[in-house]
């Protein structure tokens, strides 16, 4: 077993520190996979890339190729992307339409889209008396454990006990209630496209990094300051700055000691909160408009709050990383201990003004798409943690950036005043680290 | 009857305004064929030269760069995309790059790109023309090379200073794999 293999987990994660072999082993990967992604609940994708019946998306929870198909009764269902008959992958490209049922491109059985046999070839002559009959169980495409959809976006677990995904996300549900209450309709869809980037490090450094308040001021200095030239520029030529220039120039307005002035929120489970955002309620007309609609349908007050949520991120332990101002989420698949894959999605708020979409949309196509200005950074900065995390050169990772100042509450930790850049997140997701791979099975 | 066969298409063709031949003769006597193959050419030369301020100089003040996700995409307005940029992102884009942080551009990094198959789908009276072609682009980073391929479509204006880019269309064959890595320029 692998706990015997590493006997002496509980010395690899210190309150303040960790063993640099908790990125770099493969063997604690592996554990990784099986105690937590294939465990906990994992975003599989949002409802509406599968709006008619048989149209499917292929996903990853762990290490388990899954599908996300809508049945004729309307439900999603969560399915292991194989056939019982020899383990065949059922569906090879990335999304499509099933048609009426799954069918094996091996030996033609088929399935419903729930999973459950439909028919196998030769079924009675070339079956009759042996222990595969059609009421055994294993004859069925596997579904996930447990599946659940809150306000369009699916989860599942391949778990069958453990909290449910309410419990789960706890307070990091707001994640999905300040993306859809944005929208007048109180829901959003599928902008369809998926941006793809893979990065050659182990998927904690990215999370770790998603609520790293003191790196944008660092990191991306080089664009926040090349965007706030040309904008400056532009300005002096025709009196005005287009919006989206501010999402790029604000890494350079925004100093390291403004960033502290932000707040993370930690949250059982793994999850947490940035707050704060830089300019997302500029007073332009097509703004104006927006909250005219806002306020139409929700009246002032609850519109007021709606459009006061104070997120900048909010991360999802162990596979999401959502921007709910901005309609944009990040899912994280690992591929292996030093490779993984980012899924990139963009949301439209249904019955918001166009104009509001399109500034999200900016942000989704500068900031997270494959030719982003800011990421490339970020992907360098990986690849070096991850190489030098392989080094024999230190064993600890530090995370003592204000430590002994949390707050801690019912379980949450609130970072003290002037302490945004804590390194209170990263010592947060490494808590719920240790206490998932201790679980066992 | 082979013959026939074969001049029938040829017909059609002329027909429906597509040259099959692109050798075709501007209004002022030169030879746009080999001037849309030059223009071409020095493009993807000032990419592998890194040589960027130029590289944008080539677009008009309206023009712009546009690798869209998909092929079916018909316009970058309002629709996610690789890159969308007029000349002030790619500006953008020039001065990140130049810039002395930017961490990620400083290991060993090159390109090479190769242009071919240049077809002059369409020119306009004014010699403004539409060409379409084909390229093929590799990368160095550190040790690590990366392949990029797809379908140039040049909307070019007559200036009396030669082409000016209107927009350049990259349809990327590999535009829907995941990245390895990402884009940091113009393909």
């Amino acid at each position: 077993m692998l706990h015997e293999r590493i006997p002496n987990l509980a010395n690899f994660v210190e309150p303040d520190r960790v063993r640099r072999e908790v990125y770099t082993d493969a063997a604690i990967f592996e554990m990784e996979m099986e105690r937590i992604h294939e465990h906990v609940w994992i975003y599989c994708g949002h409802e509406t890339q599968v709006p008619k019946a048989g149209d499917y998306y292929t996903t990853r929870i762990g290490r388990q190729p899954m599908l996300m198909v809508r049945g004729k009764d309307g439900k999603v269902n969560v399915l292991y992307n194989r056939c019982p008959h020899r383990g065949s992958m059922m569906c090879g490209d990335r999304s499509g339409n099933a048609g009426e049922f799954f069918r094996c491109s091996y030996h033609s059985w088929t399935f419903h889209h729930d999973g459950k046999l439909r028919a196998i070839p030769m079924m009675e002559s070339g079956y009759a008396g042996t222990r595969w009959t059609r009421d055994n169980p294993d004859c069925n495409m596997k579904r996930a454990a447990r599946v659940e959809n809150y306000r369009g976006f699916v989860f599942a677990s391949l778990a069958a006990e453990g909290p449910g995904l309410l419990e789960f996300l706890g307070r990091s549900k707001v994640a999905f209630d300040d993306i859809c209450d944005r929208s007048p309709e109180g829901e959003v869809e599928i902008v369809p496209n998926c941006f793809r980037v893979i990065q050659h490090s182990n998927w904690k450094i990215f999370l770790e990094n998603q609520l790293d308040a003191l790196h944008p001021s660092v990191t991306h200095q080089s664009t926040g300051r090349a965007a706030r030239e040309v904008e400056l520029e532009i300005e002096k030529r025709t009196g005005k700055i287009p919006l989206s220039y501010h999402m790029l120039s604000a890494f350079s307005t925004v100093t390291i000691e403004k960033w502290d002035n932000f707040q993370t929120l930690n949250y059982p489970y793994g999850h947490c909160i940035l707050t704060g955002y830089m300019g997302l309620r500029p007073q332009d007309p097509d703004t104006l408009e927006y909250e005219r609609v806002l306020a139409k349908a929700y009246g002032e007050k609850r519109k007021e709050e709606i459009l006061s949520t104070n997120i900048h991120h909010v991360l999802i332990y162990p596979g999401l990383s959502v921007q709910s101002p901005l309609q944009q989420l990040r899912a994280v698949r690992p591929l292996g201990v030093d490779k993984t894959l980012t899924e990139i999605w963009h949301f439209r708020l249904k019955g918001a003004p166009e104009p509001i979409y399109r500034r999200a949309l900016a942000y989704y196509n500068l900031v997270n798409s494959p030719s982003t200005l800011i990421n490339a950074d970020d992907l360098e900065n990986f690849w070096k943690a991850h190489q030098g995390l392989s080094s024999d050169g230190g064993d600890w990772v530090s995370f003592h950036r204000h430590y002994g100042r949390d707050a801690e509450k019912d379980g949450i930790v609130e970072t003290a005043p002037n302490c945004g850049t804590s390194e209170a997140p990263m010592r947060n997701q490494m808590k719920a680290w240790t206490q998932y791979m201790a679980s066992g099975k | 009857m082979k013959k026939r066969t074969v001049k029938k298409p040829a017909r059609k063709t002329a027909a429906a305004g597509r040259p099959v031949r692109a050798a075709k003769t501007a209004p002022n006597g030169h030879d746009t064929q080999h001037a849309v193959e030059q223009f071409l050419y020095r493009q993807a030369e000032l990419l592998d030269e890194k040589r960027w301020q130029d590289y944008i100089d080539l677009f008009a003040e309206d023009g712009m760069y546009w690798m869209p996700p998909e092929p079916s995409h018909a316009t970058w307005d309002g629709m996610p995309a690789i890159f969308a940029e007029d000349k002030n992102l790619m500006t953008v884009r020039m001065k990140r790059v130049l810039h002395p942080d930017a961490w990620s551009q400083r290991p060993l990094w090159g390109t090479n790109h190769v242009v071919g198959n240049v077809v002059v789908e369409r020119e306009s009276p004014n010699g403004d023309v539409v060409a379409r072609s084909r390229f093929h682009m590799m990368e160095l980073r550190r040790d690590d090379v990366r392949h990029f391929a797809g379908l140039y479509i040049h909307h070019l204006k007559k200036t009396k200073d030669g082409y000016r880019i209107k927009l350049q269309r990259v349809d990327m064959t590999n535009a829907q794999a995941a990245f390895d890595y990402v884009l940091q320029v113009w393909v």
